[in-house]
């Protein structure tokens, strides 16, 4: 560098000066967002935290803001887990089983999975409208707990097939090999050794996309979901309320103790959510021990 | 000795017979759970059309994209859906200012300078942030960043376009982040080493070799992203509120084809009416354009992938 002009070692300071800006400002950007989540959470949670107590809790929904309280709406979203748990997970796991274990490489397949790749970018509100048609009017199951289940289980199905998919393909081939080389069938090596493998990796993929249809809301008022429902559903043929739907109810009035009121369920939806990751997360580190 | 051999045999062949039935039957099943999929896009796509044409014969399709009214519950009504797509494209372009210059900035710090910890923290961190529920978004977008922009630009109205658009920037700033910086941390360090080698700076290398390096993975994040903010539905009817609205301007009411879905299913429609109807024809609109995109994203990923060893 000794012999390099005055002007291009000015030049050279200039672009160290601004890639050192240009890091800084990256880290800048990226660290804003992470406040802005916590900027989120602390702003919810000062909100709402007055209003999150057992009478809260144990209520049904009311004109006036002191009696209200998201029984109705935490025990519907319960339901939902539970049944699209029940209707999602085989039939995506399965579909995910057949793609990666049994289907031969043609054009079938080939189709099938840029059909689910397109089916995951579909916006959720036309799944709801298909729920509409097909649940709701079709086959006549009314505003129902199972219509929204069953709508909610098409729109997080592309997601269980894909996450599914993933985990399988991890399994090595050498285990798929010494089950077959020992006579066990397609299925026997499938069902005993390939699922318990890839079990971890799928279950935090279920999760997941549980977790993604508990918060969807806009399915669940196109099918009909209502926001003020004071009893609580006895069977999968109830109509119910759940609790996005309830804080899109509370948040769209004017006056400032229902804003705060769905402050409280946003605290409570997210604890559910947490609660449902965390659980992801203590099964694959249970069964990863297991394993080894 | 001959006839329990014998036995043996026939005992093994019932077994094998059983387990190819029971093979066969779980196969079926199987292939049954597989073609669920391929009958929900049979379904949707044939419940759109069917419906769309059944508005199609009420209200003239010149009409429907090139007119500028959009009043269909009221007396005399107009069906013009342009108001709608303008409000959509209002918030998807809005949300894409923020968030792509910010999530690429955030995917380029984190494939590039952060350290290998801070990276393990901040990205499930973004992804959490990505996980939050529209609805809660729109709670944020009404309770705060509304009155934050009220101080600063006092007559902007209480929904307004500005806000919404700044809330779906914020959602899909995550996708972005997150796609974008496994697209670049995929192109190989002997790249980078080679650039540091002939004397460039970090800047030079990130911007010149890096991002052009993984830009079919950066370019298909953008889309995603841009593709979930024109589905979005909760952030925006909370938010930027009801009124089809055809002006330039982010500081008024308008209404986005989602929002305009939400306002029909919440109650005013007839069943079985034209007012209903105009449900699956905004819905048609709403899935070709989203499925266009996502199809010309998964085109870029497979057409301008750069192959590396």
């Amino acid at each position: 560098m000794a012999f390099s002009s005055e002007q291009e070692q000015r030049n050279l300071v200039a672009r160290h000066r601004r890639s050192r800006l240009f890091a800084r400002l990256c880290a800048v950007v990226t660290w804003s967002s992470v406040f802005l989540l916590a900027v989120l959470l602390v702003r919810v949670s000062l909100d709402g935290l007055s209003w999150l107590d057992w009478q809260f809790l144990d209520s049904f929904p009311s004109r006036i803001p002191e009696r209200a309280g998201i029984k109705a709406a935490l025990v519907g979203t319960l339901w939902m887990i539970v049944l699209v748990a029940l209707i999602a997970i085989p039939v995506g796991v399965s579909a995910a089983l057949y793609l990666e274990e049994f289907a031969k490489r043609g054009r079938l397949s080939r189709l099938i999975e840029v059909n689910i790749a397109n089916l995951a970018g579909v916006p959720s509100i036309v799944y709801g409208i298909l729920g509409l048609a097909i649940f709701v009017r079709f086959f006549a199951l009314e505003r129902s707990l199972i219509s929204g289940a069953l709508t909610m289980s098409l729109l997080i199905l592309p997601v269980i097939i894909i996450a599914s998919r993933e985990a399988i393909r991890m399994v090595p081939m050498s285990i798929r090999y010494a089950a077959l080389s020992l006579g066990a069938t397609r299925w026997q090596t499938t069902w005993s050794h390939v699922l318990p493998s890839a079990f971890p990796g799928i279950m935090t993929g279920v999760i997941l996309a549980l977790s993604r249809a508990i918060g969807e809301t806009a399915p669940l008022i196109l099918i009909g979901a209502m926001s003020f429902v004071a009893f609580l559903p006895q069977g999968p043929m109830d109509s119910f309320t759940a609790l996005p739907i309830q804080i899109y109810d509370w948040a769209s009035r004017p006056q400032a103790e229902f804003q705060e009121l769905a402050a409280a369920g946003i605290i409570v939806l997210l604890i559910v959510l947490l609660l449902m990751n965390a659980t992801a997360i203590y099964i694959r580190n249970k069964t990863e021990k297991r394993q080894k | 000795m001959s006839s329990s051999s014998g036995q043996s045999s026939v005992s093994f062949s019932i077994r094998k017979g059983g387990l190819r039935w029971g093979e066969t039957a779980i196969k079926t099943w199987l292939r049954i759970c597989t073609l669920v999929s391929l009958f929900t896009t049979v379904a949707i796509v044939v419940l759109l059309l069917a419906e769309s044409l059944g508005f199609f014969r009420e209200v003239s399709p010149l009409e429907f994209f090139f007119g500028t009214r959009w009043v269909p519950l009221l007396n005399p009504s107009s069906f013009g859906v342009l108001p709608l797509v303008w409000g959509t494209t209002l918030i998807t372009v809005g949300a894409a200012v923020i968030a792509i210059p910010l999530g690429l900035a955030s995917a380029i710090y984190l494939s590039e300078y952060a350290s290998d910890r801070v990276r393990a923290w901040v990205k499930p961190v973004l992804e959490l942030l990505a996980g939050i529920p529209t609805v809660v978004y729109g709670y944020f977008a009404l309770t705060f960043v509304t009155p934050v922009l009220r101080t600063l630009i006092p007559d902007i109205q209480v929904f307004n376009a500005l806000s919404g658009a700044i809330v779906v920037g914020i959602m899909i700033l995550p996708t972005i982040a997150t796609l974008s910086d496994n697209a670049l941390r995929a192109v190989p360090v002997s790249l980078r080493q080679a650039a540091y080698a002939v004397g460039a700076t970090s800047y030079e290398v990130t911007t010149r070799i890096v991002v052009p390096a993984g830009l079919s993975g950066v370019m298909a994040s953008f889309l995603l992203a841009i593709s979930r903010a024109i589905g979005e539905t909760m952030a925006v009817t909370l938010a930027s509120g009801q009124t089809p609205n055809l002006e330039f301007t982010m500081l008024e009411s308008i209404q986005t084809m989602t929002a305009y879905i939400v306002q029909i299913s919440l109650g005013d429609a007839p069943s079985g009416g034209v007012a209903y109807q105009t449900l699956f024809a905004v819905a048609t609109m709403l899935f070709f354009i989203t499925l266009l995109i996502n199809i010309i994203s998964q085109w870029i990923l497979g057409r301008f992938r750069e192959v590396y060893d």
